[in-house]
């Protein structure tokens, strides 16, 4: 049942929002990965950013494929939980540490071994509309861990127009979404984390968007 | 309900398909003919005219509430590209909304046939409700320029193009068969050539630059080429699918040579303003939704205007 539901709401919804009512402009489609394990890191926005990503992807990858999402957000209640779980299929993790030993990635890392292709947003959250902010530590974290996954990063504009965070009306944009050259952990998290922040801004620099005041 | 498709547009509709099937051959022979020159763009180009024609054949010549429904979407493409392109306000978001309901509900008088409604729901209600949502929002800094954009693309890209829909509901003349289909397929079809031929004529005879500044490969002998062309077809082909006579239908094909061109090269300067090559990417080898139905911005409301105040 969850599993159809699934099916409809990326098969069918997503991909009505996504291609008919946004419309997306995809540079570089050719550098998704056809299979896991894989990590795509992506810049945050929206609430769309997510749907969006999930309908690059084709139909029969979605078992495969989950975005990383923060459970104090999504788990709140259980409706939502339900639907973040069942529906969208997030892997969640906690934010904050409840013990001073706890993993707090050890979820994604049980996914990733799985074989999972997971979506994952290092600024943490979506923050003002159409603009990066810093980078957190977690992704480095755990590309160590898992050396030889692909990280493969994807600036997005547009979503951050069309649905910004804390508004209800969806204002329909073109989307621009460039995929860059995946990229592999060297050894040093703060030189992956430099590397990845890079390989963004040469991305975000494709193309040419005046700040959104 | 499907209606009988009337000959004359089935002969037409014929034509654009040995049309293709001639551009085809054409450029798959060069292709294959000068592998060191790259035609991929051009064969991509004729690829992407294919899917086009066969999408407006479908949407015009089946059935009236299709072709309004069609229409309807080109609009939502069209302001959708627009928006995207030009620099918004944050403020503005729910403007925006606003603009993007309008559309569904101007196309409901078209296929209300409610025609007073019709020419001023955009110019006039449109335009006031747009200004006096901005100022409850109440953000002054660039206002001006704001409100200017949003209606310059109403405008453009729901009115003007819209003119193409009311063609298929005006009334029957009596005598007259081929009905609105025909109007928009001719007024359609001769401004896509019309962009062919300037450019074809441009590409063998250009010398002069007629806009400099704004769309430096046009030339003077490609705008009077087409213009010619097209004023030519327009004579050959008006007794089949319109009520022209000979002198309107002169007439009907210098306007949508002139108009054409005029439409081309103020998108263009749009373009240019905002530093830009194509408005879009969504039809492969063209560019944009604009780089498609810039022209038709001109002449379907001039085509429109000039069969109303002869014929309806």
């Amino acid at each position: 049942m969850a599993k159809l539901l699934r099916w409809i709401f990326f098969g069918v919804i997503a991909r009505f929002v996504a291609l008919i009512v946004l419309g997306l402009n995809v540079r570089h489609r050719e550098r998704l990965p056809s299979g896991g394990p894989c990590l795509l890191v992506a810049n945050h926005n929206s609430h769309l950013d997510t749907i969006t990503l999930m309908t690059l992807l084709p139909l029969k990858l979605l078992p495969r494929v989950h975005p990383v999402a923060a459970a104090d957000y999504f788990l709140r209640n259980r409706v939502l939980a339900w639907f973040a779980l069942k529906v969208i299929g997030i892997v969640p993790i906690n934010r904050a540490r409840s013990r001073p030993d706890e993993d707090l990635l050890a979820p994604v890392k049980e996914s990733l071994g799985r074989g999972d292709i997971l979506i994952f947003f290092p600024e943490g959250s979506r923050g003002a509309p159409e603009a990066l902010s810093e980078f957190k530590g977690g992704v480095a974290r755990l590309v160590e861990r898992f050396p030889d996954v692909p990280v493969v990063p994807v600036f997005m504009h547009g979503l951050g127009k069309a649905l910004p965070k804390g508004e209800a009306i969806l204002v329909p944009f073109f989307v621009d979404v460039f995929v860059g050259e995946p990229l592999h952990y060297g050894g040093d998290r703060d030189d992956f984390l430099r590397e990845l922040r890079q390989r963004m801004d040469a991305l975000a620099a494709e193309g040419s968007f005046a700040p959104w005041v | 309900m499907i209606r009988s498709i009337q000959p004359q547009v089935l002969w037409t509709l014929g034509g654009i398909l040995v049309a293709l099937i001639v551009a085809t051959i054409i450029s798959q022979w060069l292709k294959r003919a000068r592998p060191d020159k790259d035609y991929g763009e051009l064969v991509q180009r004729v690829n992407s005219w294919w899917w086009m024609a066969g999408i407006f054949a479908v949407a015009v010549a089946l059935n009236v509430n299709i072709a309004i429904g069609f229409f309807t979407f080109l609009s939502f493409l069209a302001l959708k590209e627009y928006l995207s392109l030009i620099p918004t306000r944050r403020a503005d978001r729910r403007v925006l909304f606003w603009c993007y309901l309008a559309i569904p509900i101007h196309y409901y008088w078209v296929y209300d046939r409610w025609y007073e409604l019709f020419v001023i729901w955009i110019p006039v209600w449109m335009f006031l409700l747009v200004s006096a949502r901005m100022v409850v929002i109440g953000d002054t800094k660039d206002f001006l320029r704001a409100v200017g954009t949003l209606q310059w693309g109403m405008l453009t890209m729901v009115f003007a193009l819209s003119h193409l829909a009311y063609l298929l509901v005006l009334p029957e003349r009596i005598g007259q068969t081929v009905g609105g289909a025909g109007l928009v397929l001719f007024v359609v079809l001769l401004t896509q050539l019309n962009d062919v031929m300037q450019y074809v004529w441009g590409k063998l005879f250009g010398r002069h630059k007629i806009t400099p500044t704004v769309s430096p490969k046009k030339t003077a002998e490609g705008l009077v080429g087409g213009v010619l062309t097209t004023t030519a077809l327009a004579v050959a082909l008006a007794p089949v699918l319109t009520p022209l006579n000979i002198w309107h239908a002169v007439a009907v094909g210098l306007i949508i040579g002139i108009g054409g061109f005029l439409g081309d090269v103020t998108i263009s300067a749009l373009k240019r303003d905002l530093n830009v090559k194509d408005s879009g990417s969504l039809i492969p080898g063209h560019g944009g939704i604009l780089d498609r139905v810039d022209s038709l911005t001109f002449t379907a409301p001039l085509f429109f205007h000039f069969m109303k105040y002869f014929y309806y």
